[in-house]
């Protein structure tokens, strides 16, 4: 067990000393500002490694004149599932819209998969789940399937090949000829998730991939969500619901475009003293005012 | 590629939404057609009444001529008149013919007219004063009124119905979320722009010849140039209108917001395309047809299907529409920079 200070991208892997910096790292010791990352209480058995795959640096946001993001630096470690709690309004799909090189950060930088967003390249690399079903209505799954296939450069065998796989993951095989105009809301969900994954990316960006869904399927996408993780995936994943932070590796939580905490979910409990992750985000929430 | 995808997607959606289709075919043929019947119909038949003292002669002419007669002394007419019974009476006033017409319709004064004129003209045909020989320069006697603004009306549905569903699908994909969706994956702007472009484009080819099709071959409109001429106005001009669609649908949050644009962008361009003169309006009101697309589309039309003009005096048309469809496109890939800066 070790605990790091980690400043940015200025990252300690293990007992090995090897740093990774990214552009901006040593312009960023000189700043003040400092997010308190312990790694020391990181559940264990996970193929998860130091090496951050999203680091955003004081990035901000502005709406014309309104602030949205200030001032939020944080890092996602390769194979991690990163939560995003906080309530509505908060900014988390802005922070997400941001990390998948939809929006651009006012100030500050966001890079991902060691490459300064937004980059079409990395999009490449990026699964992206947006808070809507975005899917074509009038067409059936396997169409709208073949559509971002087909937008991925995915084709013939191995698009074919793809889309059978992740409709097999998101339990749909039987619904693919169906159109998605006949989908139940769950199954809309469940078709998003699984366009997400059909370029088989590197880093899955869910924007609450569980709003109003069963707890049943809830219980499944998050299952499915820690396999996809094991074959190596980063997750990261906004949620207002707080059970569901406590599946996360790392947990930021987020108030009125702020970040006021991150760790797991064990250690923000125990810095607060805290039974759950709810009244740990009360602490922080209060404790900052 | 990318561009394929959505070519490919636009034409499945447009097969499984049957009723737009249909609206983007039918109806700009079904209003023709109702266009056609209110223009196109029989001429109007005038009944003019006559006096005791007309002669013999001049009321047998009538008779032959196109006009519903009636014998009827004055007092009686007038009040037929008054009634709108008949449309004219017709007198001798010391030797000379002298008619009295109701008046209120344009169109029936001239059916009058035409009759009496006619019937005149074949009594003496060297009357000098009644005696009008008429030429016309394009179209003849038998030109309706649909033939004149036919042209127009071809042009002005196509260009309506693609602006309407082309802005409504383009504005579903952003109030559905797909659009973002499609900004999350590496498709660059004007991929998204052209793909659009492409195949909604097939859908217009397709209609714009079954629309010329139906106006020159069913209804009958006159043409007297190239069909293939036609066929490429109103593909740009499907093109400009498509463009423009996609174009201004950035700047509405739904629906109901895109049917907004067409009493500020489609119903203007009606009046300045030359349905109506223009020459008595005031010089700098004028000027506003030069922005306006469908006055090319339509300029280009009229010339081909009426005066039977060639490429000559199209071409300017031809380029000014592909600048506009161009244009359109050009600053729909700036706009689309709203929802992602890359």
């Amino acid at each position: 067990m070790f605990s790091v200070v980690t400043d940015g991208c200025l990252n300690y892997d293990g007992g090995q000393k090897n740093l990774i910096m990214s552009d901006y790292s040593l312009y960023k010791i000189f700043f003040s500002y400092k997010i308190e990352v312990s790694n020391h209480s990181r559940k264990e058995g996970y193929a998860m490694s130091e090496k951050p795959c999203i680091c955003m640096k004081h990035v901000s946001k502005s709406f014309g004149k309104k602030k949205v993001i200030e001032d939020v630096s944080l890092e996602v470690y390769s194979g991690e599932i990163f939560g995003m709690l906080g309530p509505s309004g908060a900014g988390k799909t802005t922070i997400v819209k941001m990390i998948a090189g939809i929006d651009e950060a006012t100030n500050g930088t966001i890079d991902v998969l060691d490459t300064k967003m937004p980059s079409l390249h990395v999009m490449k690399r990026i699964g992206f789940m947006a808070q809507s079903d975005a899917l074509y209505g009038e067409l059936t799954a396997l169409e709208n399937l073949q559509f971002f296939a087909s937008i991925y450069g995915l084709k013939g065998k191995k698009q074919k090949q793809r889309i059978d796989e992740v409709m097999e993951l998101v339990n749909l095989t039987d619904h693919i000829k169906k159109t998605v105009n006949q989908y139940s809301g769950g199954m809309k969900r469940r078709l998003s998730l699984a366009v997400s994954l059909l370029h088989e990316p590197e880093v899955l960006i869910l924007d609450e991939p569980t709003v109003g869904i069963d707890p049943l399927l809830r219980q499944a996408i998050w299952d499915e969500l820690e396999r996809i993780r094991q074959n190596g995936t980063t997750i990261v994943v906004t949620t207002h619901v707080m059970d569901e932070a406590e599946k996360c590796q790392r947990l930021a939580m987020i108030r009125d475009g702020r970040l006021i905490a991150v760790g797991s979910p064990e250690e923000l409990k125990k810095r607060t003293n805290s039974q759950t992750i709810e009244q740990a985000f009360l602490h922080f929430g209060g404790a900052r005012q | 590629m990318r561009v394929r995808a959505i070519v490919i997607r636009i034409i499945r959606q447009f097969f499984r939404d049957k009723r737009t289709l249909g609206l983007m075919i039918v109806a700009p043929m079904f209003v023709l057609f109702l266009m056609n019947l209110v223009f196109n119909g029989e001429e109007y038949k005038p009944t003019i009444a006559v006096d005791k003292n007309v002669p013999e002669v001049v009321v047998e002419k009538l008779a032959k001529s196109d006009a519903d007669l009636k014998e009827l002394t004055k007092t009686t007419a007038r009040k037929q008149l008054e009634k709108q019974q008949i449309d004219a009476f017709m007198e001798m006033d010391e030797g000379t013919p002298k008619i009295t017409l109701e008046g209120s319709d344009p169109t029936v004064n001239k059916a009058v007219l035409m009759a009496v004129q006619k019937a005149f003209q074949e009594l003496a045909p060297q009357t000098q004063s009644l005696q009008l020989k008429t030429t016309y320069l394009h179209g003849s006697e038998d030109m309706a009124l649909f033939d004149n603004f036919g042209p127009v009306l071809i042009g002005f549905f196509v260009f309506f119905f693609v602006f309407l569903i082309a802005g409504v699908s383009f504005l579903r994909e952003r109030t559905g979320g797909t659009l973002e969706r499609l900004l999350a994956t590496p498709l660059k702007r004007w991929e998204i722009v052209v793909g659009y472009v492409i195949g909604f484009g097939i859908f217009t080819t397709f209609q714009a010849s079954l629309i010329s099709w139906f106006a020159i071959d069913i209804l009958d409109m006159m043409m007297e140039g190239s069909f293939f001429y036609v066929l490429l106005i109103t593909f740009l001009l499907a093109m400009t209108a498509l463009t423009l669609g996609t174009l201004l649908s950035a700047f509405a949050n739904n629906e109901l917001q895109m049917i907004q644009f067409i009493p500020l962008v489609v119903i203007p361009q009606v009046f300045f395309s030359g349905l109506f003169n223009l020459d008595t309006m005031a010089e700098w009101l004028r000027s506003l047809s030069i922005v306006m697309p469908l006055t090319y589309g339509a300029d280009a039309l009229r010339e081909i299907m009426i005066r039977g003009s060639g490429w000559q005096e199209i071409a300017q048309d031809v380029y000014v529409l592909l600048g506009f469809s161009v244009l359109f496109m050009v600053l729909n890939v700036i706009a689309l920079k709203k929802y992602r800066k890359l």
